[in-house]
């Protein structure tokens, strides 16, 4: 079997006191779209510019395809990308700004030049300066560098980030036409929702940590079903949630108490409440936004004090 | 399927050519034409003799061209005008001139932020190095020689292409003149070899074009400090800025090769020190930012 396209250990880089990307580990196989999530600041584009052999790991490895981009610029065959916005020299046009990539890419680079162009529709601007560009074409022109090198893996650092709803639109397309044609995909964001129709596996990365490793599936199913009760005594009703195995989670909004259990634990809990003298007047499951959970994980204890505090605004629960 | 697709069962290190520093070389070469300060640089190398011709003329003009043995000697051949420029280029001008490419030439690509574009393409670390060695040394030389040219040029146009009174006193015809002065200015990019090293080392170092321009230039002024210090006459030969004198010694009758030697190694002294530090921090440094 061949090595992946991105095998990641144990990665650490430390600036002075501050741990920006802490033990990372990451496995990304041929043909997946990979999502590496996380809010801002929690690592990505350090991870990537490990990955792209731009900064040196305090610690951990890299092997792109087998091999360690720190180590030679040979490991990056077969692999394009950018981190952060990309950058171009801006009294170049874009056309010669290309052209002076693909001839550092060497090989048949520079035969893809206006195919590469004509892929991000920048084929008419293609000699005006760079300078002018919108941040909408640079990303776009961006692309247009990576394809040069015909890659088998792509990696690309928010990629629709800072573009208009229809500019995100288009990326997306984009990066899936791309995906079809058989490239591997490492993309970063920010937002669960701009990647969760486009990839078929996500990492989230909270303060330079993995926190969920996954498809997007199972990190929905991780969720947990909550559920929604009201009683005819709330507060009793409460407490008698938050003393039972099995229900977790406990919370009090807008008039309800929510918590996470499964389907056994909510039956039991039906039994309790009625043997309690406490009646139901509505149990009923809800559905977790997948951006709900993105937060509670990259959030990390927030979502749980919140619901700690609402709990107490009950009235009469103590 | 298009031909952007992944090549299927090829992988880059098996295929075809790999690029080199060459690419690098002529590629900062294009750069540079699209850039003002290139401009700049060889404007200012034209300007000079051009200035010094003028004034020559206008001192002529004026009819006191007796009372000054220097101005005496500037107007009786041509071929003094490129000597003249480079005697008093060294202070600051050739420095400034040189300094502006070579201090610019890696610092600037911090300020686009497109080190992360190169450095992820092909090229190894040291080859990108290499080219824009090369280029910050062929602009030094360009300048430089179309500095002398101009200056050859002009002069002869308005003192004539005479033979020339060599330091020694003897007199040199107008055609071994023309070889000594390009003779001197070969000589004259030794010194300026190390100008251009310690550029480029500024360059990478502050990452910062105006501080490595600037900075450059200081480096080179205290230089001459030192030299004319109380008590320091004795560092005088190993000063960077004495080896820009060395071209004297082709002036000479027979020719003194002892500063020209001297030259050659007090400048490797100043020059490959600064350009090994520069090739370290630039293949060692982390490319955050931008
Ligand atoms: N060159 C650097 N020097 C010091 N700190 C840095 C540097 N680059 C990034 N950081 C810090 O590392 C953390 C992660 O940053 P980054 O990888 O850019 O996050 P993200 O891309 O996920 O927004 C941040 O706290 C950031 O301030
Ligand atoms: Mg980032």
């Amino acid at each position: 079997m061949s090595a992946p396209p991105i095998e990641v250990r144990g990665l650490v880089k430390r600036y002075g006191a501050l741990t920006a990307v802490d033990g990372v580990q990451l496995t990304v196989e041929a043909g997946d779209v990979y999502g590496y999530l996380g809010p801002n600041g929690a690592g990505k584009t350090t991870s990537l510019r490990m990955m792209l052999g731009l900064i040196r790991p305090t610690e951990g490895t890299v092997r792109l395809f087998g091999r360690d981009p720190n180590a030679t610029v040979a490991a990056l065959a077969g692999v394009a990308g950018f981190v952060e916005a990309p950058a171009f020299y801006p009294y170049l046009s874009a056309r010669r700004n290309l052209e002076l990539m693909a001839a550092f890419d060497g090989d048949s680079a520079p035969t893809r030049i206006d195919l590469a162009l004509d892929t991000v529709e920048l084929a008419s601007r293609a000699s005006d300066r760079v300078g002018g560009f919108s941040h909408g074409m640079r990303q776009r022109l961006g692309i247009a560098a990576a394809l040069l090198r015909s890659p088998k893996l792509l990696l690309l650092d928010e990629p629709a980030t800072g573009l208009d709803p229809a500019g995100m639109r288009d990326m997306r397309l984009l990066i899936r036409r791309l995906a079809d044609e058989g490239m591997t995909v490492l993309l970063s964001s920010h937002l669960l929702a701009e990647v969760e129709e486009l990839c078929n596996r996500v990492a989230v990365l909270r303060r330079g940590r993995i926190v969920y490793e996954g498809t997007i599936a199972e990190l929905a199913r991780g969720a947990g079903t909550r559920y929604r009760l009201a009683s005819t005594d709330d507060a009793r009703a409460l407490g008698i949630c938050v003393a039972r195995p099995g229900i977790a989670e406990v919370g009090y909004e807008h008039g309800h108490i929510v918590f996470s259990a499964d389907e056994q634990a909510v039956a039991e809990l039906s039994r309790a409440l009625i043997e309690a003298d406490v009646l139901i007047r509505e149990l009923a499951p809800q559905t977790v936004t997948l951006e709900d959970l993105f937060f509670s994980l990259t959030e990390g204890d927030g979502f749980v004090a919140e619901r700690a505090e609402a709990a107490a605004a009950v009235p009469g629960a103590s | 399927m298009t031909a952007l697709a992944a090549p299927s069962e090829r992988s880059g290190a098996a295929t075809g050519r790999r690029p080199g520093v060459w690419a690098v070389y002529r590629w900062e070469l294009v750069k540079l034409r699209y850039q003002k300060r290139t401009y700049l640089g060889l404007g200012a190398s034209i300007l000079a003799p051009l200035l010094l011709v003028l004034a020559i003329n206008l001192r002529s003009g004026a009819g006191h061209g007796d009372a000054f043995a220097f101005s005496n000697y500037l107007t009786r051949s041509g071929l003094v005008v490129p000597l003249v420029i480079l005697l008093f280029g060294a202070i600051w001008m050739f420095p400034l001139i040189v300094a502006l490419v070579a201090g610019d030439i890696f610092a600037s690509e911090d300020h686009n932020g497109t080190l992360k574009t190169v450095l992820t393409r092909s090229l190894e670390r040291h080859q990108i190095f290499a080219g824009k060695m090369l280029v910050a040394a062929t602009y030094a030389v360009f300048a430089i020689l179309l500095g002398g040219t101009v200056g050859v040029i002009a002069g002869s146009l308005q003192s004539g292409f005479n033979s020339l009174q060599s330091l020694s006193g003897t007199i040199v015809s107008a055609p071994r003149g023309l070889e000594l002065v390009y003779a001197s200015l070969v000589v004259y990019l030794i010194p300026t070899a190390a100008i251009v090293s310690i550029g480029l080392m500024l360059s990478t170092l502050t990452r910062n074009s105006a501080a490595a321009v600037v900075g450059t230039l200081m480096i080179s002024l205290l230089i001459q400090l030192i030299g004319i210090l109380p008590g320091m006459s004795g560092a005088q030969p190993y000063l960077l800025s004495t080896q820009f004198n060395a071209w004297q010694g082709l002036l000479r009758t027979p020719t003194d090769w002892v500063p020209i030697i001297r030259a050659l190694w007090v400048s490797a002294l100043y020059g490959v020190p600064a350009l090994i530090v520069a090739l370290l921090v630039f293949l060692r440094r982390d490319v955050a930012g931008g």
